[in-house]
């Protein structure tokens, strides 16, 4: 979850730079981009699985044929064409297909949302930190480094076993006010390294509010590091998530992948072979958070000319 | 120096001040009386006990007590290392739990965190810009990287356990082994250890070499690296200088991890019925058993903080510009 992403981000990708490399009749700025993401293989296979994933879990759960918690099936059954059960049933009876499309979505849900609240977070303190500096940047900095060394983990647990009902969003919300703080101090170190530049002096001059030269003038100098930070908290979001639904803390009244791998564990699946149950959940968060992670380093090689393979 | 140690040590206060008191706060900002509700959700047969066990909570909590007054007993109690009784195992004490259950969970982790850290790096740092290496290395990190802990545990322990039966199912050692300083106890305990620590030490061994692998080629990139090339030196020379550089953030990203190969090891221990500190969490979490689920945070948080400290005076060893006093180490 954090291990990769302090690393992968730890000497961004110079935009400015890269546009002063067109030199004198640059090619249009977005239709490099766009030549050098196509030639990026890990570029295009990140996105491919990421969007194939995507696309399943939209259409899944309407081509399921059998409610996620429904029972009725035969107990156990390996995958069959016949009703529907194409990744077969579960120990009670229940349709694998249809919890697995299920725990898909929330899967993009939980990604998108906690990925979303952290990297907002994220922003606003880096953005703030690194521009105001001085006091404020004293007192956020040190907020920072509290939250980055609780394990946040932990403290999610701890949360979410008080809480009698829980909801995807909630969990959302929590795993995205408890994942920023790395995305904040990458960014409080970026903005510090752009705030002394002569545009955003340029700027400060015409008497512009703060924010807006912010968001106008230093944000858009980082979009693709802030792309890429995304989408690395929107794979951790997802890898957290499903860690604290295996623990037994998912969302109640619906079924994520997370507990599907719990479910199965608790029910003995791997002594049963019930190998349609606990295979999928896990392969699918593999291959959303491994194809984002890949996809991060194709941008990062589009972005930043340097690091393209040789 | 005595400065950043300082800074270090303010912080770590304020994050284990920070952490007892939402410990603290959680069950005072659910809605009614915790201890009614506990005792709603636990079936007590014997009204005896159910009684003797109402009396314990109320004492617990101390409820009639003023605000400050029960949160300043929450300290002391701490400090007397009383975290309260778990209800599942009555009349045990959390304390006592955890201190049977964490050399487990130490046992598994530590192992997994340095050689994963170590081998990673190593291995990072030979892929990097060597194309045929790079090739197996890079999608190998990443698929590992990207499995969650549980599922490469399931996996695992269904390959190599429950099919091929080279290895326990699960369990921390054979049952019917007699526990003591013996080569056939010590023998089982490395023997039921050997798949949980895999599954950790892989997820995060990719975690590490796909991290180290992207730093030398920055590394290896930086004006440095070019002018040594540029003076004729060797590319061993010009790599070791490259791991060296790289090195740094690695210990950083060290720090960073730990919260999430900590959460790693709960889940594994989960799959594999070991009985570390996340098995006990587990059943205490099914059976609402807060006390255990709140002890163990707070075991957590200072082992985390412990560990922490410790990289910051790695960190301090291995870069001396933080012994000068030229930069605060870590990014503080």
């Amino acid at each position: 979850m954090s291990s990769a992403p302090p690393t992968a981000l730890a000497a961004p990708a110079d935009t400015p730079q890269l546009k002063a490399l067109g030199g004198p009749k640059p090619m249009s700025s977005l239709r490099e981009a766009v030549h050098f993401a196509l030639g990026n293989r890990k570029l295009v296979f990140g996105i491919s699985v990421t969007v194939a994933m995507l696309l399943f879990a939209i259409v899944g759960p309407l081509l399921a044929s059998h409610a996620p918690l429904a029972y009725g099936g035969d107990l156990a059954a390996a995958p069959t064409t016949h009703d529907g059960y194409w990744f077969g049933t579960t120990l009670q009876g229940q349709d694998v297909f249809s919890q697995f499309v299920n725990g898909l979505r929330l899967a993009f849900i939980v990604g998108a949302l906690g990925g979303g609240i952290a990297a907002g977070i994220g922003m606003l303190v880096g953005f703030t930190a690194g521009y105001r500096g001085g006091v404020v940047d004293e007192v956020l900095n040190m907020l920072t480094n509290v939250v980055l060394v609780i394990p946040t983990f932990a403290l999610l647990l701890v949360i979410a076993s008080y809480l009698r009902v829980r909801g995807i969003m909630t969990e959302s919300v929590f795993i995205g006010f408890t994942s920023w703080p790395w995305a904040a101090r990458a960014l409080r170190a970026q903005t510090f390294s752009l705030v002394s530049r002569d545009f955003v002096d340029l700027a400060r001059l015409s008497g512009r509010s703060s924010w807006k030269i912010i968001f106008r003038e230093i944000a858009p100098n980082m979009s693709s590091y802030l792309f890429m930070m995304f989408i690395l908290l929107f794979g951790g979001a997802i890898l957290i998530a499903a860690t604290l639904d295996f623990i037994g803390l998912g969302p109640s009244n619906t079924i994520s992948l997370g507990m599907m791998m719990q479910l199965s564990v608790q029910n003995a699946a791997l002594q049963l072979h019930l190998w349609w149950w606990f295979l999928p959940p896990g392969l699918a968060i593999m291959a959303i958070v491994g194809s984002l992670y890949v996809m991060n380093v194709g941008l990062d090689e589009v972005f930043n000319p340097k690091l393209r393979e040789m | 120096m005595l400065r950043y140690f300082l800074r270090k040590l303010f912080v770590y206060g304020l994050t284990f001040v920070l952490a007892v008191t939402i410990d603290w706060s959680i069950p005072h900002l659910m809605p009614g009386n915790p201890v009614l509700t506990l005792m709603g959700r636990i079936q007590i047969q014997d009204p005896k006990v159910a009684q003797q066990l109402y009396a314990h909570y109320m004492r617990a909590f101390n409820l009639d007590l003023p605000l400050w007054k029960q949160y300043w007993y929450f300290w002391v109690s701490l400090f007397h290392g009383d975290l309260g009784t778990s209800i599942l195992q009555f009349p045990s004490s959390v304390t006592s739990i955890i201190v049977h259950a964490a050399p487990y969970t130490l046992g598994l982790l530590i192992p997994a965190i340095l050689l994963s850290w170590y081998a990673g790096n190593k291995v990072g740092a030979l892929a990097a810009r060597r194309k045929v290496l790079d090739n197996t290395v890079l999608p190998l990190g990443y698929a590992l990287t990207a499995t969650p802990y549980m599922w490469l545990a399931i996996i695992l322990s269904w390959t190599l356990a429950v099919i091929w039966r080279v290895f326990p199912v699960g369990y921390g050692y054979d049952p019917t082994a007699t526990r003591g300083f013996t080569w056939a106890f010590i023998g089982s305990l490395a023997y039921h250890w050997f798949l949980p620590f895999m599954s950790l030490f892989l997820v995060s061994f990719g975690g590490w070499a796909i991290g180290m692998r992207n730093m030398i080629i920055y590394e290896l990139e930086s004006d440095y690296a070019h002018y040594l090339g540029a003076l004729g030196a060797p590319q061993r020379l010009i790599r070791k200088y490259a791991f060296r550089n790289a090195m740094l953030p690695q210990i950083t990203g060290l720090a960073l991890s730990l919260g999430t190969i900590l959460g790693g090891a709960l889940v594994t221990e989960i799959v594999f019925s070991y009985p570390g500190l996340g098995y006990q969490i587990y059943r205490a979490i099914t059976n609402e058993d807060y006390f255990v689920i709140q002890g163990i945070f707070l075991f957590i948080i200072i082992g985390v903080l412990v560990a922490n400290f410790l990289i910051d005076i790695a960190y301090l060893i291995v870069d001396p510009r933080t012994r000068t006093g030229m930069m605060a180490g870590g990014g503080s």
